[in-house]
């Protein structure tokens, strides 16, 4: 938090020569020892510490396998099933790769919707949560491209498909298409092009999170009540206090992805894949990854032309306008109240919302016929509305519980009202 | 305001439902649009769950399969002799096994392409030259590699099956694919069906109510020495299993290596998670 006065005070002599030169020590103590951080921040608050962990391993996983991957559209397939086949524990660095990218959008939605609960994008963090959504915009574009890399079926019409996106585009569309594509169709080009910006993204990934927890550290966390930190009794030191809840929530996490590494690795992929590119022959259903159905949903909902916009376009329009939507959450929102704990309507309407988007993912991996388009329609309306509607009219209308004085005293008052205070200390508590 | 609400949730539920259960539609048997007819019968496997191993006699016994059947058009290009090790084979028996086969190599010092005696990191050979060869010589469709077949075939398993998946560890779905596939000819269309010619209906097939490959297996086709019943379902069940060996060579060292990972996990969180209470305990939060 921005209180300006560190506390460090170097101990040893090398200490000190670093703080008179280059005061790295003092920067880590400051932002990872000292930081003081809310004492009522719930598990919710570990993803942060959780997507890190995820991107240095995606970092370190994704450089040994492109060690012995080639971008090369008569080898890659083969390259990828040499990595599983004969490369040391090759197929252990694979699954923990094409699984952590899987584990990395599950940690970065709850991340984003432990955001929009608590609202976390009030000010003074517009920026801190717009940064975030260029994180999660370059996350998908990075997933994307590792997608198509092993050049299986889905690979390489998932990317047919979503460059084809582009050329909905009115004027520029078919330049920009082949600006991607390095050609007329997918191929050899575009497989090396999306190769080298697979490798580059994260490194772009990585410097905006810099500017992401910079950021944070300037205006602090959120907390659960949404109260902005008074005096000291309401913050905790990071370390020990945040490092080791931190810790126990990566932990969990891990547990949790190790099991789909281990005993699941392909339940998050596609059979098809395991099928080398065949630019003549077209899979049944074209799915892209699990991350990107609730907006694959939103793009074929729109079968319709309206006015001058066809219904590609309009879908094109639309999926972007969706994710488009997260940028302006700040300023939609309009409730004096940060969190949804305080907010009856606005909590009922964030969990429709939570349904909704699920509700989507799943329409998103069905054929896009029949009842289907009507409900991913009607889906489509209540996202928007969401956004556009009860998210400015409800901080207008709605009346708020009544909100504690500061962070001390939500604690503390929770802590009186438990009742029965034997039991709950017996009882293992699971969300801090 | 909230009985509107709650009127208004149920009212979505409602169109959601009848939704739903118009998509079901009118099933008309001669006709179907969806794919496969019949859900692949689900086998039990001794690969399945989390401390699964290879049946070696098994895998030697689908090898065999493979070998007397299924290599006349299909090839397995990505599998290395060396790698049926994961058999229970010796050295010395690979090498003999490899020495079967004919591998066409070169060229030499004199430029010349060559014809030797196959050696344990060689690849087994194609049946085909090229897949331009393998489409002709099987009515226009050439006959998908089997070294992945297992993990590049499976059955959509639908909502909410495939929740109760995470928790029973279902990764079964090609094996049960390839096995149902395998015994699933010999039944007669319903009336009014419509089988393209040169073709062979298969209510398990995947995309379509049937394919070009003719029944493949029948009873009494392969010889085994171990006693095993020699019938289409048996040769069906090893043969399957032997692809998700092909395709999936390592799996028992994944569940191995999985299982140690689990138990570090736990009782390094157990660990973390008394010393996180500890380290709170003075705090009231």
């Amino acid at each position: 938090m921005s209180e300006g006065h560190s506390t460090y005070t170097p101990k040893t002599g090398i200490e000190r020569w670093f703080d008179a030169r280059m005061p790295l020590p003092r920067l880590v103590h400051d932002s990872f020892v000292a930081y003081p951080v809310p004492r009522n921040l719930n598990y919710m608050w570990t993803f942060g510490g959780i997507l890190s962990l995820m991107l240095a391993a995606q970092i370190l996983t994704g450089i040994v396998l492109a060690m012995h991957y080639t971008s090369d559209t008569n080898l890659a397939f083969d390259s990828v099933e040499k990595i599983m086949r004969d490369v040391n524990s090759g197929w252990l660095l694979r699954y923990l790769h094409s699984n952590g990218a899987s584990f990395f959008f599950v940690a970065v939605y709850i991340h984003i919707f432990r955001g929009l609960f608590y609202g976390s994008y009030k000010a003074p963090r517009e920026l801190l949560w717009i940064l975030g959504c260029i994180i999660y915009l370059l996350m998908m574009a990075t997933g994307f491209m590792g997608y198509v890399l092993p050049w299986g079926q889905m690979s390489f019409w998932g990317a047919t498909v979503i460059t084809g996106f582009f050329s909905a585009i009115p004027l520029v569309g078919n330049w920009i298409q082949e600006l991607l594509l390095g050609g007329f169709a997918v191929d050899n080009p575009t497989l090396n092009r999306f190769f080298a910006l697979h490798y580059l993204l994260p490194f772009m990934i990585a410097g905006v999170v810099v500017l992401h927890i910079w950021a944070l550290h300037v205006v602090g966390q959120s907390n659960p009540t949404g109260i902005e930190v008074k005096s000291k009794t309401d913050t905790v030191a990071f370390t020990p206090y945040a490092t080791i809840k931190d810790a126990f929530g990566m932990i969990v996490f891990l547990f949790v992805f190790a099991y789909f590494v281990f005993y699941l690795p392909n339940f998050l992929g596609h059979p098809d894949n395991y099928t080398v590119a065949n630019p003549l022959k077209t899979p049944a259903h074209i799915v892209p990854e699990w991350y990107f159905l609730p907006f694959y949903a939103i793009l074929r909902a729109i079968t319709f032309n309206i006015g001058p916009i066809n219904s590609k376009l309009g879908g094109v329009l639309c999926m972007f306008g969706a994710i488009a939507m997260l940028f302006l959450v700040p300023w939609l929102d309009t409730s004096k109240v940060r969190s949804a704990v305080y907010r009856p309507w606005y909590k009922l309407f964030f969990w429709l919302f939570v349904a909704d988007a699920i509700l989507l993912g799943w329409l998103g991996s069905q054929p896009a016929e029949g009842s289907y388009v009507f409900m991913a329609q009607m889906a489509t309306l209540f996202y928007f509305a969401f956004f556009l509607v009860v998210m400015p009219v409800l901080g207008l209308i709605e009346t708020p519980r009544r909100l504690p004085n500061s962070i001390t005293e939500a604690v503390l008052e929770k802590k009186k009202g438990s009742g029965h205070p034997a039991r709950a200390t017996a009882a293992p508590e699971i969300t801090g | 305001m909230k009985k509107i609400l709650t009127s208004l949730a149920l009212l979505g539920l409602v169109v959601a439902g009848t939704a739903a259960i118009a998509a079901e539609e009118e099933h008309n048997a001669a006709a179907p649009t969806h794919f496969p007819i019949n859900e692949p019968k689900e086998m039990s496997w001794s690969f399945a769950g989390p401390f699964g191993t290879y049946d070696k006699a098994q895998l030697q016994r689908g090898l065999k399969v493979y070998k007397e059947v299924c290599s006349a058009c299909h090839s397995m290009n990505l599998v290395a002799f060396r790698t049926l090790e994961g058999l229970g084979y010796s050295e010395a028996q690979i090498k003999t096994l490899a020495a079967e086969y004919t591998i066409h190599d070169g060229p030499n010092d004199a430029g010349d392409m060559f014809d030797r005696p196959g050696k344990p990191s060689d690849h087994f050979p194609a049946p085909f030259p090229n897949t331009e060869a393998a489409a002709a010589a099987n009515g226009g469709a050439a006959p998908p590699d089997m070294s992945l077949l297992a993990k590049a075939r499976g059955v959509e398993r639908g909502f909410p099956r495939f929740i109760f998946d995470i928790f029973t560890q279902y990764a079964q779905g090609g094996p049960d694919y390839i096995h149902s596939l395998l015994t699933g000819y010999d039944q007669t269309p319903p009336a009014g069906m419509v089988i393209p010619e040169g073709t062979h209906y298969n209510p398990y097939f995947l995309s379509g109510v049937s394919l070009k490959m003719p029944k493949p297996l029948s009873d009494g086709q392969v010889t085994y020495d171990d006693g095993s019943p020699q019938t289409v379902d048996q040769y069906a069940r090893d043969v399957s299993a032997f692809l998700m060996f092909a395709a999936e060579p390592h799996l028992e060292d994944r569940k191995k290596t999985g299982f140690r990972v689990m138990i570090f996990l736990l009782v390094f969180g157990a660990l973390v998670y008394m010393t996180k209470r500890r380290v709170w305990a003075d705090v009231a939060h």
